[in-house]
């Protein structure tokens, strides 16, 4: 008896140290694919944030790898390099990498990918966003209220809607607080140049614009705007501690909570392919903590922030006059989502001219 | 005390094979040392970039898709470089012409029935436009002097602005929510697959094409034979009346439309649409390839393929052993460097000569 | 426009063109020389990446300014090794270079991109500095663009005004008599190689250390190439070359003032223009000289293999 229940027992035990082994091996490879560098203190930074919040939150069950300066021509072999190496769940997080991503979701059927800033969707390939708009509303507030020269400066990066959006936004947040608010655009062409951008800076600032805000990674306007005394806004991560005394605000990404509910998806087996477009409301739109301005400002922007993120108020909403003088949204409706993600038009009171 | 560099009269071929392999072994000691000083064990990276890269049939495939535009690319400049003629503008005549082959697969997208003609005038138009870029660096040098170094570099940064241009702009997808790109080319517009998976596609026998014909033409043709003997004696092809400007304008023609036919290529087979950016800079990096490959087609194949495998065992490194990039392009570098000097060794005898400042011998 | 706005202009047209003038200048003395440098691209970057990673290391502008150029310098001496010594085609190496300098550069920058420190210092003379109009331009600036003007004028009474610069002149004119008169030729070309690297450096360091507090991947983006084509615009004399950096790096410069000051040109285009425009002087420079040849160094470029 005794020793029938002794093999029971060893066969038990024998059991489950077999299994132990087997289940570590069955960690979720989870692999990230940034355009840029992870060190560029911007968008690809806070995508590696989310990375690194994965791993944190979920450490025996998930492992987490990432590729970092992948060129958007050359994306699909680094994807499916993440995909043959044993990823389940593949996050592609710039918009270059769209076809690649569908491409190597197709021959991977059984591989999740997300894919951020994109719209393209399939059965295995979902996509994700966030409504920088929003923020850029409420910095444009702020700007409306602070400039003294009624100038701001706007760095931007490339015409797509996702900029031209943000730009909107941004006017129209200035001028609901100061209707003849002049902006100066200018194209950099690039998500980092530190030098480029200081220069479009410099350029700016020269001009006659006394706030600036951008739409490209680095903290090189930031820098720029404290050494000549003008304020500035930060862009995909808070950059205050590059420029102290010249922050604003940014518009910080987060995308650490919507990282690691797709991964938890995949783990229950409950993932489906899906749009994301969350904001203010959802915490992927964060605005870093608001500094260098007067109380009564700060009172406004947190307003206006909440405003937002409970829907009493939408940057887009109507009237909104475009640059010809057509009606884009009516009074008393918001801008319905696929015109923000197609915005290729400016709103009036912007001098410029949009490249068509 | 100096060194001598003495023409060898008669060159070993032994040497010549030998020479710039002992560069590519010299090459990886010294990567292997950069390696451990960054804390990865030399074994550990040689293994996942060299052989890895070479173990499985999907990275083979990878491989060839890197090293045809690059081989092809290559074969066109070993031209111009054997004329002593530096087309350093290839990633432009590259952008060129998969810009204007792809416009025509755009202006081809939803035609109906008799297709077939589509992607030959895709690959004739790419080549042509390589072709007609690469003749104002030509034409600039022949008529003017202008140091086609220069020129021709110039112009890659415009041919780049202009794809941006074009994609953002008129050939913009208008179903693309103004995201830059252009709609998606039609299967009559795309270079057949060669294989299952739909990676490797007619691309690479294009390449492949070109490097057998140019190996051809620079042995047994009278250009071939021009195109040598300018290079290696100027003078002597002068008093044979071999035309200065005429070579210079045909083999920036060649080079142009090896650059704009690798670019079509490489949009008609890798990407499908034309967006801002279609080459991860294959242009430079195929001059790299031509002086690996010492300027003959062979051994240009030879070059590209060691080239496009330490990249993609590159970016293995940097999944398995978080190694960066820029490892594999300084290892890229220095080993051109070495091939250069132990090219050297092959083309000259090196003597240390004893003697006083002036060098005379102290015989 | 007031003065100001029009001062603000005329700064950052000098700021773009220092690093130009720097790399420049040095790489007219190598040419003068009879040596084509083409790796003046990786100098220049392995030059602010070693530059910035020293000041960061040491806190000190001044020692890295010295990294940068140091880095330059032993680039360039792998340069001249292949070149000078071993008699080896002179652009592949030179591109050779370049592409291990940015290699290199990317290794040892990794660990500081993103990292801020303090710009270099600045001029400020109490009284001279402030003046309207010109007080910051003349007398506000950091040292690098001091030296990147003084430069221009010791190489320039070096090269025409003392015995070694005539030597040197002589030796990029004409090697093969040059050696038989007994001159140095290879021991003059491997220290204006050497000049030029640390020139390219130090014009590499003023990127990251003074136009940006920052390291970047790629951060040069391609004024070494910009830089060769200067020499050539400049027809080997250092005033040119000062007029042509001020020129080229206002072309870079302005197009952005342009955008900001509302011009609706397509932006590409604006981004073409300091290209065009470096192929525009050449093509002019050529014009110019119609039957007068080149005002090339005569031996540029040329493979020297003395046998004796």
């Amino acid at each position: 008896m005794r020793g029938t229940s002794m093999k029971l027992g060893a066969a038990v035990l024998c059991a489950v140290l077999a299994a132990g082994p087997a289940h570590a091996a069955d960690k979720l490879k989870v692999g990230f694919v940034y355009v840029g560098p992870v060190a560029d203190f911007g968008y690809s930074y806070q995508h590696d944030l989310s990375r690194k919040a994965l791993a944190e939150a979920l450490p025996d069950k998930v492992e987490t790898t990432f590729l970092e300066n992948v060129p958007e021509a050359d994306s699909e072999r680094s994807i499916e390099k993440l995909a043959r190496s044993g990823a389940g769940l593949i996050f592609t997080t710039s918009f270059g990498f769209m076809e690649p991503t569908l491409k190597v979701g197709k021959k991977f059927p059984k591989v999740k990918f997300e894919h951020a800033t994109g719209y393209k969707r399939s059965d295995n390939v979902a996509t994700y966003s966030a409504r920088f708009y929003e923020g850029r509303y409420v910095c444009g507030k702020i700007a409306g209220k602070l400039s003294k020269s009624g100038t701001v400066g706007y760095i931007a990066s490339f015409p797509i809607p996702e900029v031209v959006s943000g730009i909107n936004a941004f006017m129209l947040g200035a001028q609901s607080i100061n209707p003849n608010v002049r902006i100066k655009i200018v194209w950099v062409n690039t998500w980092f140049d530190p030098g480029k951008e200081a220069e479009a800076a410099k350029a700016l600032l020269a001009q006659g614009a006394d706030i600036l805000t951008q739409h490209t990674d680095s903290a090189a306007p930031l820098q720029e705007a404290e050494k000549q005394g003008k304020l500035a806004f930060g862009q995909s991560s808070d950059q205050y501690r590059f420029a102290p005394k010249a922050q604003l605000t940014a518009i910080t990404d987060d995308w650490n909570g919507y990282v690691i509910s797709e991964a938890k998806a995949v783990l229950d087996g409950t993932w489906k392919s899906h749009d994301t477009w969350g904001g203010i409301k959802d915490g992927m739109v964060v605005l870093a903590p608001f500094t260098n301005m007067p109380d009564e400002v700060k009172a406004m922007a947190e307003e206006t922030k909440t405003a937002i993120a409970s829907g009493t108020i939408h940057p887009f909403q109507g009237p909104v006059t475009k640059q010809d003088g057509t009606i884009a949204v009516k009074a008393g409706e918001n801008a319905p989502d696929p015109m923000i993600l197609g915005m290729n038009w400016y709103v009036k009171g912007i001098d410029d001219k949009l490249t068509q | 005390m100096r060194l001598d560099l003495v023409p060898r009269t008669v060159r070993s071929p032994l040497l010549d094979i030998l020479a710039p392999t002992l560069a590519f072994v010299a090459a990886v000691l010294i990567g292997g040392v950069a390696v451990a000083a960054l804390g990865v064990s030399p074994a550990d990276a040689f293994e996942t970039y060299f052989v890895t890269p070479l173990s499985e049939v999907w990275s083979l495939q990878e491989i060839a898709l890197k090293a045809a535009p690059l081989a092809l690319v290559a074969t066109g400049l070993a031209f111009c470089y054997r004329a002593n003629l530096w087309n350093i503008g290839a990633e432009g005549q590259f952008v060129v012409g998969g810009l204007a082959g792809g416009w025509v697969g755009v202006a081809a997208h939803g035609a109906e029935g008799f297709t077939v003609w589509i992607l030959p005038a895709m690959l004739i138009v790419g080549t042509l436009a390589g072709t007609a870029y690469a003749m104002i660096p030509a034409i600039l040098k022949v008529r003017l002097g202008v140091s086609e170094i220069l020129t021709s570099l110039m112009l890659v940064y415009v041919a780049q602005l202009l794809l941006d241009y074009m994609v953002r702009g008129p050939l913009r997808d208008p179903a693309g929510y103004n995201f830059p790109q252009s709609v998606g080319f039609d299967a009559a517009a795309r270079l057949p697959y060669l294989m299952e998976g739909e990676s490797l596609h007619a691309g690479v026998l294009v390449a492949l094409l070109a490097v057998v014909l140019a190996t051809v033409v620079l042995a047994r043709t009278l250009f071939g034979f021009e195109v040598r003997v300018v290079g290696a004696s100027p003078r002597a092809a002068r008093f044979a009346g071999f035309s200065d400007a005429r070579l210079t304008l045909a083999v920036f023609a060649i080079s142009g439309g090896a650059a704009g036919l690798a670019g079509i290529s490489e949009v008609a087979g890798r990407i499908g649409q034309l967006q801002p950016e279609i080459s991860p800079g294959y242009g430079f990096t195929a001059i790299i390839v031509a002086f690996l490959g010492r300027l003959s087609p062979p051994g240009i194949l030879v070059a590209a393929i060691v080239i496009a495998l330490t990249t993609i065992g590159g970016e293995g490194a940097q999944i398995d052993l978080r190694l960066p990039l820029d490892l594999t392009r300084a290892f890229q570098g220095l080993l051109l460097g070495l091939v250069l000097g132990a090219d050297v060794l092959a083309r000259y005898h090196v003597r240390i000569v004893p003697g006083g400042p002036t060098g005379r011998p102290a015989t | 426009m007031t003065l100001d706005i029009v001062q603000m202009v005329l700064v950052t047209v000098l700021t773009a063109a220092t690093p130009l003038i720097l790399a420049a200048i040095g790489e007219l003395v190598a040419e003068r020389s009879g040596v084509l440098n083409l790796g003046v691209e990786g100098m220049m970057i392995f030059g602010a990446a070693v530059g910035f990673a020293v000041a960061m290391q040491t806190g000190s502008t001044l020692t890295g300014a010295l990294g940068g150029a140091g880095a330059g310098l032993l680039l360039s001496a792998l340069f001249a090794i292949l070149t000078v010594g071993l008699a080896a085609n002179q652009v592949a190496s030179g591109l050779s270079l370049t592409i291990l300098g940015l290699g290199l550069s990317g290794l040892v920058g990794a660990n500081y991109v993103g990292v801020k420190r303090d710009p270099a210092p600045h001029l400020a003379i109490p009284g001279l500095t402030d003046l309207p109009g010109i007080g910051q331009l003349v007398f506000g600036q950091d040292a690098f663009v001091y030296v990147a003007v003084a430069l221009v004028g010791a190489v320039s009474v070096f090269l025409w005004r003392t015995r070694a610069g005539l030597t040197l002149r002589a030796i990029g004119d004409d090697h093969v008599a040059t050696h038989a008169l007994g001159l140095k030729v290879r021991r003059v070309r491997v220290l204006s190689v050497l000049f030029g690297g640390a020139c390219a450096g130090l014009g590499g360091a003023y990127l990251s250390l003074a136009y940006t507090p920052f390291w970047a991947p790629g951060m040069t983006a391609g004024r070494g190439w910009i830089a060769l084509a200067l020499v050539v615009f400049a027809s080997w004399r250092p005033l040119r070359v000062a007029a042509g950096a001020l020129l080229f790096g206002g072309a870079t410069v302005l197009q952005l003032h342009a955008q900001a000051a509302g011009l609706g040109l397509p932006g590409q285009l604006l981004s073409a223009l300091p290209y065009l425009a470096t192929i525009l002087a050449l093509v002019l420079l050529s014009l110019g000289q119609r039957g007068g040849g080149s005002l090339a160094p005569a031996a540029l470029g040329r493979v020297f293999t003395p046998s004796r």
